[in-house]
């Protein structure tokens, strides 16, 4: 079962619902941190880290000695990454996109692939909590691809839950594709209502129920609740601002471990999605 | 032309509030919001639309039943997964590389360009603004950036401004990169938490990556004052210059709701004296003028 944390707008408290709710449920879940640019999960979780390995992607190498000078491979790119100039080719690693074409089309054979780095990917775990994170490489823009293989790591077995990206493009797309729940998180103000209903039309297009946790549930106005009405977004969970939790939260402490009560309310929210999930299987 | 991206590398952090607040104190500016992803500032800008643009990303791969012979070539090549068993194209997979269509030996794949969203010229109470919508789960929010900033540079110079400000989205990957390109200088949101130091030191990174300056400001600092303290060390060790501190002021909120910036909200406040010294700090600060410059609209662009 497979679990996506995301919100449209940024800082609603992804990370924390979804790290609560995995120290919630403790033992045998699994927790994927796929906010690869700015990864945070691991403030909460304090996992131990047991092992990292550097990811990379795919970028083509030339072999001067075969290479006839056709141009095939520079006219085959769509993203502009190769170029011959005279006696030269130019590969600009930073705007591959990895798809292999110009490996293929080359008549000569001249093109191998080498990799570039995106990134490292970090293995851990914590109180039999399974812990997986991607860090993007300072300076790389593609963070779909370590996105993807943080996901490729998720055990089919276990209950994953996934910290996403905030927005709405390609990084938050591969962070929820394939999942069975999105649960969404925003603050009932103009802004993360806006984002809000972006993100429900991204889900939307993906086919996966959701539903909604409301942090901060007493700022702002109360325009996001009349709006999960209209869409028929089930609130799962209100959490009022409190100003021990935002201190809480400042100084990496979870709201589970800190305040008690809040423990059974989060295995709640994960019955009232898993309930929701199962419903879905039988009618479908 | 002098270019302010404010940025914060984690979300919520306070960006577009403060933006739109420097917007409220900037002088002959123009405004700009490259968060194409999850635009906001238009909510607190409430922009006269002049002129709305078609974005055209790449191209997406589409299959003709009707020629195609079920080879499975494009199947076998397509690195991202985006053909199905039924020989269609999953669009939310398709990368957009075209390589099923260029070897698929019935020439039955087609490659139509894709409308990726839109952007807009725009007036607003505090000057022109350029700004854009990205469709939902769209590539090419890099792209999308930097047309825009393009566009919002050339507009300034018709106007005859010399300032942009451009709220930018959160993140250090591609939508974040190309917006900081060639910016004058960067402006920091950092919040006072675990969270927030760990995304502002990846964040001034990306800054001395790209060689942009950077300047830091604390928002809702008073949340953790020790951490506040923290942050600000960080940002001396990086060469980073410290701009000042905000506090947790719910008339944030408020004004948000009213649709409002900081200053046309309410009675004069602490916190907006505050705001109102970092925007100072930041204008006269010398990676906004390097060089002395006296009139900047004077200057050979």
């Amino acid at each position: 079962m497979i679990i996506s944390v995301a919100s449209g707008k940024g800082g609603t408290g992804k990370t924390t619902i979804s790290t609560n709710m995995a120290l919630a449920l403790g033992s045998g879940v699994e927790f994927l941190d796929c906010d690869v640019e700015e990864p945070n999960a691991h403030l909460f979780l304090k996992p131990v880290i047991e092992r990292t390995e550097l990811v990379t992607t795919p970028i083509p190498l030339v072999d001067l000695e075969k290479c006839t000078y056709c141009r095939k491979c520079s006219a085959i790119c769509r993203f502009n990454a190769i170029t011959v100039v005279s006696h030269k080719v130019l590969i600009f690693p930073e705007l591959c996109h990895s798809c292999g074409g110009c490996m293929v089309v080359c008549p000569e054979g001249a093109i191998t692939e080498t990799g570039r780095e995106l990134g490292e990917i970090n293995f851990g775990a914590r109180n039999g909590i399974r812990f997986i994170n991607g860090r993007l490489r300072v300076g790389e823009s593609m963070s779909p691809p370590l996105i993807k293989r943080v996901r490729s790591e998720a055990d089919p077995e276990k209950v994953t839950i996934i910290d996403a990206p905030p927005g709405t493009s390609c990084p938050v797309i591969a962070a929820m594709n394939g999942a069975d729940f999105v649960l969404m998180v925003t603050e009932p103000t103009p802004f993360g209502l806006h984002d809000l209903k972006l993100a429900v039309e991204t889900v939307k297009l993906l086919g996966i129920p959701s539903g909604l946790v409301v942090n901060r549930s007493d700022i702002g106005d109360q325009e996001v609740f009349a709006y999960a009405e209209r869409e028929q977004l089930p609130v799962l969970l209100t959490i009022p601002f409190e100003r021990r939790i935002a201190e809480a939260y400042s100084q990496g402490r979870s709201i589970v471990e800190e305040f008690p009560e809040w423990k059974e309310r989060f295995c709640e929210l994960f019955h009232k999605i898993e309930t929701i999930i199962q419903k879905r299987s039988t009618t479908v | 032309m002098r270019e302010i991206v404010i940025i914060s590398g984690k979300g919520g952090t306070g960006k577009t509030s403060l933006t739109a607040a420097f917007a409220a104190l900037a002088k002959n500016s123009v405004l700009c919001d490259a968060d194409v992803d999850a635009a906001d500032l238009h909510l607190l800008m409430q922009p006269e639309i002049r002129q709305q643009t078609d974005f055209m990303g790449g191209g997406i791969a589409v299959i003709n039943p009707d020629l195609c012979i079920g080879c499975g070539t494009c199947m076998e090549l397509c690195r991202f997964e985006a053909i199905t068993d039924r020989f269609e194209v999953d669009t939310i997979r398709c990368e957009g590389c075209g390589v099923c269509v260029d070897f698929c030996p019935e020439k039955a794949i087609d490659f139509p360009t894709k409308r990726c969203g839109e952007w807009y010229l725009s007036d607003t109470r505090f000057g022109p603004m350029v700004h854009a919508r990205l469709g939902i789960a769209e590539e090419n929010s890099g792209k999308l950036v930097s047309l825009i900033r393009k566009e919002v540079r050339q507009l300034a110079e018709e106007r005859g401004a010399d300032l942009v400000i451009t709220d930018g989205p959160p993140g250090i990957g591609c939508p974040v990169i190309a917006s900081i390109g060639g910016a004058t200088a960067l402006v920091i949101v950092v919040e006072p938490t675990v969270s927030g130091i760990h995304d502002m030191e990846r964040v001034v990174e990306l800054a001395a990556h790209f060689r942009v300056p950077g300047m830091v400001c604390v928002n809702k600092w008073d949340l953790n004052p020790e951490m506040t303290e923290a942050i600000e060390q960080l940002a001396i060790k990086h060469n980073v210059a410290v701009l000042g501190r905000v506090p947790f002021d719910p008339a944030f909120t408020r004004s948000m709701v009213a649709g409002k910036t900081l200053f046309e909200y309410g009675e004069p406040t602490a916190t907006q004296q505050q705001v109102r010294d970092i925007w100072a700090k930041i204008i006269n600060s010398p990676s906004m003028n390097p060089l002395g410059i006296m009139d900047f609209k004077s200057t050979i662009q």
